[in-house]
């Protein structure tokens, strides 16, 4: 359904005094459940940015305006610098950490869409007052954690326009589930039932460790 | 925050506790009573809960409407999910577990299936609930909760696993009990509408391929769905069990993703946007992502690897009956289809046994399986290896990490070794 033809079911709906788009579309071949969405809804609900920046609202905001932002709504988890505090995620640091012992996931270290990073920041962020950054500010946010991961300088400004500009170092690093290939070829035959191995030793023991919780 | 970083344990831990006498005073009446029985036999030569007049076989019990919404006997009071407190940093980002160590059956009751929320449970009002269906599509619809009743519906037994899973397992063996390795995870009965009608119902255009499924809670979670799939076997469910969903399951709608992991079967759900390209948001590449040793990670990772687990004995649930006959119990389940076979170990992977399966075996539901055996009392390594109907055997833990190193976080599906030791009590253990 094209933009103009929705707006004027919705135009009609107002007139029939529903209030909203009235009554069941003439359907085709379902079971003519449900009602045309008014276009005022689809924009309320419909605020997702996808990777190739399709939903990318105007709008712009800059490194130091980011910074403002940030440490007033996101430095109490996220760390001064993004790198964290207690058990919330860090957010900059960790270049080339993912194949060590401690790899540590951050926008500059894993992340591979910056458009994921503004999505996030928009749809649940700040932590417990969802969806109250204005546009403007999500741009600003972005930026700031941009520069937090030397991605960009303090005088940078980003917006709609050069947003996708800003690739991530780590976009090339990950593949499709290739378990089909890798894995299950290994893991089928029929198994061993007797005599698999000669002995078995133990290798490790969770009570050495003792974090579990308790069950009382 | 997250489960991210469960291989670790940062942080102040437990003061340390005696696991097996925790579980016996845990496990409460069963365990204490039968002692006690045991022990008045012996003085007496008769036992009193059966020479004993006791208060329920003289007097009134409660009337009907005592409980208008029933609830377990007070003696079940210690079957509960249980969080782990260290791992996240707040509850309404966190995860609770299954007590699969207090469950029988493949039906998980619906206060028991786990909770993993982002933002905490939204408490959505069913008359102000809406379906949005946007994009790609003929019409752009709007659906209540009575408009997704008025479509023909199924029912389908499914399991739904966090993928996260035994990620604490990756680095060694880590937590002390079944509840904790592989708690994460409820297989319920769900009533629903075959996603495939409301799209039907909206009309897909030709270039759509992927949707994103969105939820109403303040996290807005959101996963990229294929189409194939989306028109295969998802359903928009509306009831567990028979009843409503629970909220912390997504009360009123939730989406339903047979065999693919959990992060994506929406609670909440509000809004299908269809697209012809997947959008690679968070829970997609920051997340539920799978780390390789080498720093390259695995994407798109949807389906489950078949995997069983010894819910009994396990740490929480010691064998307090001593050597004699002993029920050996467990579950089993696949992303792929259904469980054709599970075998069980009692001496660390030397020996294999064909475990009994009992109850219905549903495509992508959880099995039960039952082994029996008589206990000499030594010490016990105790493993079981689910085969699936696509012929996948379950791996060991050092399989998947020659394959994946320690780093990937989920989709840990490796075989389970539980310690038993003559005293009865069992630990979490891994073996060569």
């Amino acid at each position: 359904m094209t933009r103009l033809a929705r707006v004027s079911f919705a135009f009609l709906g107002v007139v029939a005094g529903t209030g909203f788009v009235a009554g069941a579309y003439a359907g085709s071949a379902g079971y003519g459940l449900g009602r045309l969405a008014h276009g005022e809804e689809i924009a309320a609900w419909n605020t997702d940015v996808r990777a190739d920046g399709q939903g990318l609202p105007a709008g712009s905001g800059s490194v130091l305006r980011g910074e403002e932002i940030y440490f007033e709504s996101c430095a109490s988890c996220h760390g001064d610098f993004g790198e964290a505090v207690g058990r919330f995620p860090a957010l900059a640091g960790g270049e080339g950490s993912l194949s060590d012992e401690d790899p540590v996931k951050t926008v500059g270290s894993y992340w591979p869409y910056l458009t994921g990073v503004f999505d996030y920041i928009g749809r649940t962020m700040p932590y417990g007052d969802a969806r109250s950054f204005s546009s403007d500010d999500l741009y600003a946010i972005t930026a700031y954690i941009l520069y937090l991961n030397d991605l960009v300088d303090e005088d940078y400004m980003l917006s709609a326009q050069n947003f996708l500009e800003n690739s991530l170092p780590n976009e090339g690093n990950f593949f499709l589930d290739d378990r089909a290939i890798t894995e299950l070829p290994l893991f089928s035959g029929e198994p061993c039932m007797r005599a698999c191995k000669e002995g078995v030793e133990i290798t490790s023991r969770a009570e050495l460790l003792d974090i579990t919780p308790g069950t009382n | 925050m997250d489960l991210e970083n469960i291989k670790y344990f940062k942080g102040k831990k437990p003061t340390r506790r005696k696991f097996l006498r925790g579980a016996l005073l845990a496990g409460g009446s069963v365990a204490a009573s039968s002692v006690a029985a045991t022990h008045a036999l012996a003085s007496s030569g008769a036992d009193p809960a059966i020479v004993d007049k006791q208060p329920w076989d003289t007097r009134f019990g409660a009337g009907v409407d005592a409980a208008p919404y029933g609830l377990p006997s007070p003696y079940e009071v210690a079957v509960q999910r249980r969080n782990v407190p260290w791992l996240t940093a707040d509850t309404v980002s966190s995860i609770n577990f299954t007590p699969l160590h207090q469950l029988d059956g493949i039906i998980t009751p619906n206060g028991l299936c786990f909770e993993r929320h982002h933002s905490g449970v939204a408490e959505i009002d069913p008359a102000k609930y809406r379906l949005m269906i946007n994009g790609l599509v003929e019409r752009e619809l709007v659906f209540t909760l009575e408009d997704l009743m008025r479509f023909p519906r199924e029912n389908h037994v499914y399991f739904l696993e966090c993928v996260a899973n035994s990620g604490m397992e990756w680095n060694g063996a880590q937590m002390n009990g079944v509840q904790f390795t592989h708690g994460m995870i409820h297989n319920v009965m769900y009533t629903g509408v075959p996603l495939r009608l409301i799209l039907e119902e909206a009309g897909i255009k030709t270039n759509a391929s992927w949707l994103l499924v969105e939820g109403a809670d303040a996290a807005g979670m959101t996963r990229s769905l294929p189409m194939e799939k989306a028109l295969d076997d998802c359903l928009v469910a509306f009831k567990m069990n028979g009843e409503a969903l629970r909220a912390e399951q997504g009360y009123p709608v939730r989406l339903v993703v047979p065999g693919w992991e959990g992060n994506m079967w929406i609670k909440w759900l509000r809004r299908i946007e269809v697209g012809d390209r997947p959008w690679h948001h968070r829970e997609e590449t920051s997340r539920y992502t799978d780390l390789m040793a080498d720093g390259r990670a695995r994407r798109f990772t949807w389906e489950l690897d078949a995997k069983s687990v010894i819910t009994n004995p396990s740490p929480q649930a010691p064998l307090t009956h001593g050597r004699g006959q002993t029920v050996l119990n467990g579950v089993a389940w696949s992303g792929r289809g259904t469980i054709a076979r599970v075998d069980v170990s009692l001496d660390g992977g030397i020996n294999w046994h064909t475990a009994r399966l009992s109850g219905p075996s549903l495509d992508k539901s959880m099995h039960r399986f039952y082994f029996e055996f008589d206990w000499d009392g030594s010490d016990l390594l105790l493993q079981s290896r689910a085969i699936d109907s696509t012929g996948y055997v379950q791996p060991t833990k050092d399989a998947l990490r020659a394959i994946r190193g320690k780093n990937s976080v989920y989709h840990n599906n490796g075989i389970q070794t539980w310690l038993v030791n003559p005293d009865g009590g069992v630990e979490n253990v891994e073996v060569s």
